[in-house]
């Protein structure tokens, strides 16, 4: 069959590194092709060359078999080629028809024509299966309805590729399902669906062939028949996985160090109950939204929370982060870029930014020291960086991680909360932070590790709790740690049964 | 390979900062050089001392704006305050009627612990009212303004006392080893200014607020008090600002201080410091005080622009200064 679309051999370059090369792909119509990789793979990359947002540095585009070039996503746009991103851009403040139609506005003697862009809209929405009222704000709306939003606002312009970049992140199971019904409709109307996920199980529902990319190599291409998840993350990863993670410290005690009851953060959290031992990796699994960033932020008095908590027998209640750093308990934030590091400043001033304390002789900053401690962070924590006086955004995100690290460890805190911990990390930097958080596991510290891939929460952690709309919805505990199990807690509905729904059978 | 492209990428920008950090005082360079060109007695050294005298005010108010704008604040009551501060030391000179040094120095402190109450009750209602800045200082300046024309009933508040005059006069008009006392003066706030900006943790935590406030939280970072502290070194330093000012004409009217805010405010940006926040800088921000200084000089000693139009030529420095960052900023 005639591709639509097809690359060839397309690198990319930012500087002298190259982060593709030498990609081919085609994608046929009435097909769902799906590009799979670990972070870092250059899936986004990609996707981003093929819908017009960046040029390749080497390489060609042919559409229709016709060679072409893109001017930017514009130019892409009128070739029928658009992309639904991952982040949601809707303005918040203007309605659902106004945001569909920003930037191209049917106009009636020069005036905005609201009634024909809101019936318009609410076609196309009923045509997506929602009944999303045309005049709502995208304030008022859930994750999953602005992302709906934001396909009906891709598909208004005439389409022949649609490319989805990991649309699923933010859905829940029953959510995921309602959107692989669309995509599977535009399949039927001989559009070529890109989707770009890491999600096996998903991809394996709903895709028709699947691409591989490792580190911005081709790896391969297969039709979905035969190739079952495991055998994707397999191409993915490239090596065992079982690897990636150390053995788990067998320094879990029954002494508890930190006893948490009927812990509430307003809006977000209710009855949360957990409690925490010496030398042990609790993790926290759920659905993005589910409330656990929010009940450890308040735990540490980053948010107003309610409740009861015990640490080391005593009853403790932090106002600030401060607070909880003095008592030895410190919270890495999942927005690392946003609440971590300070991107516009240099290494050595984040630091020593939140113990500053030991670095102050008299009430002067000693900045010999501060670079001794620099020293030994970018030693002891394989920092990668040649130059000492870059500023942290302009470290990659494993890097940025590992700084964080050395921020918060120079606290010598007791108890270690990482939210998210390889958000953004490519997989040679995972398996060092595993590693590290192992080793503080086995000094006889705790960590409680937040994170949304149930792999990292099985091959880490001694003990998984799982919160469900703001609840505990259970805990599993080493020997049932599995998929399913945290699935299951984590949406109320049994794998299998989330994976036929996602499939269509239900 | 992804080390050298990182090496490169430092050099540039160290290079980008360097400039950064130096153009004021290349504009200083170059503004001295046009006014040599313009008249030969601008190089004199009495009007040098003179021009850098007459920026003294403006250059310690604003080195109190540097902290409050590295922090990622604003404070527009700075003139206002100065105002009403120098009007009530006025009064309380007269009330205590005498002519000794003692009164003069319950002047002095009653002149700085109003003006860092007025600080402080900005900073409070900045941090605790979670109102911006921009409309706390505006309502504030309006306070201040209004309280000093009621104090002075529309006129002028004037020191009775000439002896207590005579005594207070060399504060402006006096000399040390040939330095004037308000070059002197300046010169300290800013070396204290700089030194607590540049080696404190309060100086490295309001680097931190203005850079990011929710990272400076996480990091526990005492953002309240970081904050409010920022706004009472800013009402400090205005009163220690009026203190300079009173003896050079013994009155306060209710134009005393008028756009204060607006050459404080531009000092600090021609110096360097992000108006965004997260970038101090307090010697930019003392020459940036000079500078302005500098351009009204030459504007009276060239017959190019009437002197009238001084705060116009302001005006569109700060606007260029802006523009200016901006690209420096795009740049990195």
């Amino acid at each position: 069959m005639d591709s639509v679309l097809r690359a060839e051999n397309i690198s990319k370059s930012f500087g002298p590194i190259e982060v593709l090369s030498g990609i081919s792909l085609d994608l046929r119509p009435g097909e769902i092709h799906a590009v799979i990789g670990e972070n870092g793979a250059g899936k986004s990359t990609l996707m981003r060359i093929l819908s017009g947002h960046l040029a390749p540095t080497k390489g060609n585009l042919y559409l229709n078999e016709q060679p072409i070039t893109f001017a930017g996503p514009t130019d892409a746009e009128s070739h029928g080629i658009v992309l639904v991103h991952q982040e949601i851009l809707l303005a918040e403040d203007l309605t659902v028809a106004q945001n569909l139609f920003l930037g191209r506005e049917i106009k009636r003697f020069g005036f905005v024509d609201d009634r024909t862009m809101r019936e318009r809209t609410r076609g196309i929405l009923a045509e997506l299966g929602t009944r999303i009222d045309p005049d709502h704000e995208v304030r008022r709306l859930s994750i999953a309805d602005r992302q709906l939003v934001q396909i009906a606002r891709a598909l208004l312009v005439p389409h022949k590729v649609v490319a989805f970049d990991e649309p699923t992140a933010v859905l829940t199971p029953i959510e995921a399902e309602s959107l692989f019904a669309i995509i599977r409709r535009l399949r039927e109307h001989g559009v070529a669906v890109l989707y770009i996920s890491h999600r096996l199980n998903e991809v394996k529902a709903i895709a028709d062939r699947v691409t591989v990319l490792r580190d911005g190599r081709h790896i391969a291409t297969r039709d979905i028949e035969g190739l079952e998840p495991l055998g994707m993350a397999r191409l993915m990863v490239g090596r065992d996985m079982s690897k990636l993670y150390p053995d788990k410290p067998a320094t879990a005690s029954d002494q508890v160090i930190l006893s948490v009851r009927d812990m509430a953060v307003p809006g977000y959290v209710e009855n949360a109950s957990f409690t925490l031992k010496h030398g042990e990796i609790l993790g926290f699994g759920g659905l993005i939204g589910a409330g656990r960033t929010e009940l450890f932020e308040g735990l540490v008095g980053l948010r107003p929370s309610l409740g009861q908590i015990t640490l080391r027998g005593e009853t403790v209640h932090f106002r600030d982060a401060r607070e909880a750093m003095a008592a030895g308990i410190v919270y890495l934030s999942e927005d690392r870029k946003g609440k971590g590091l300070l991107l516009q400043q240099n290494l050595r001033i984040n630091l020593s930014l939140a113990a500053l304390d030991k670095f102050t002789r008299g009430s002067l900053i000693d900045v010999g020291a501060e670079e001794k401690a620099l020293d030994g962070a970018i030693k002891d924590f394989d920092i990668r960086t040649r130059s000492r006086d870059l500023l942290a955004g302009q470290l990659s995100g494993g890097n940025q991680q590992k700084l964080l690290l050395a921020k918060m460890m120079l606290l010598q805190p007791r108890i270690i909360i990482i939210d998210e911990p390889t958000r953004g990390v490519d997989i040679g930097t995972k398996e060092q932070i595993y590693r590290f958080i192992a080793g503080l596991a086995e000094n006889g510290l705790s960590v409680i590790v937040i994170s949304s891939e149930m792999q990292e929460l099985i091959g880490l952690c001694h003990r998984v709790i799982v919160m469900r709309n703001g609840r505990v919805a259970g805990e599993v505990a080493q020997a049932d740690l599995s998929e399913d199990s945290i699935v299951y807690l984590a949406t109320g509905v049994h794998e299998e049964r989330a994976a036929e729904i996602a499939a269509g059978h239900a | 390979m992804t080390e050298t492209v990182l090496r490169t990428g430092a050099e540039k920008r160290r290079l980008k900062i360097d400039m950064r950090a130096l153009s004021p005082f290349i504009a200083l360079v170059v503004l001295a050089i046009a006014g040599a060109l313009i008249n030969p007695d601008f190089l004199t050294a009495s009007n040098i001392l003179n021009v850098v005298t007459r920026s003294a005010f403006i250059a310690i108010i604003a080195v109190g704006a540097t902290f409050v704008i590295a922090a990622g604040g604003l404070d527009l009551s700075v003139g206002s305050m100065a105002a009403l501060t120098a009007g009530v030391m006025i009064l309380t000179l007269n009330s205590l009627g005498g002519a000794d040094v003692g009164t003069l120095a319950i002047g002095m402190l009653a002149a700085i612990g109003l003006s860092a109450a007025c600080g402080l009750a900005n900073g409070l209602i900045v941090t605790f009212g979670r109102i911006e800045p921009f409309i706390v200082t505006l309502g504030t300046m309006g306070i201040f303004r209004s309280l000093v024309v009621w104090l002075a009933a529309g006129g002028t508040i004037t020191m009775r006392n000439f002896e207590l005059r005579e005594l207070y006069r060399p504060v402006y008009f006096g000399s040390i080893f040939g330095i004037p006392v308000p070059i002197i003066a300046f010169l300290v706030v800013a070396a204290i200014g700089a030194l607590i900006l540049y080696r404190t943790s309060f100086g490295r935590h309001v680097v931190a607020l203005g850079s990011n406030e929710d990272v400076a939280r996480y990091s526990g970072v005492p953002i309240w008090r970081v904050r409010t502290l920022a706004y009472i070194i800013q009402g400090i330093c205005v009163g220690i600002a009026v203190l300079v000012y009173v003896p050079r004409l013994g009155s306060a009217t209710p134009t005393t201080g008028l756009l204060w805010e607006l050459q404080a405010i531009t000092a600090v940006v021609i110096g360097g410091t992000a108006l965004k926040g997260g970038v101090g800088r307090v010697w930019g921000t003392v020459v940036g005080a000079v500078i302005l200084e500098l351009v009204a000089n030459i504007m009276v000693l060239s017959n190019f622009v009437s002197e009238f139009l001084v705060g116009a030529v302001q005006g569109a420095i700060i606007i260029i200064a802006m523009l200016v960052q901006r690209s420096v900023h795009r740049g990195r």
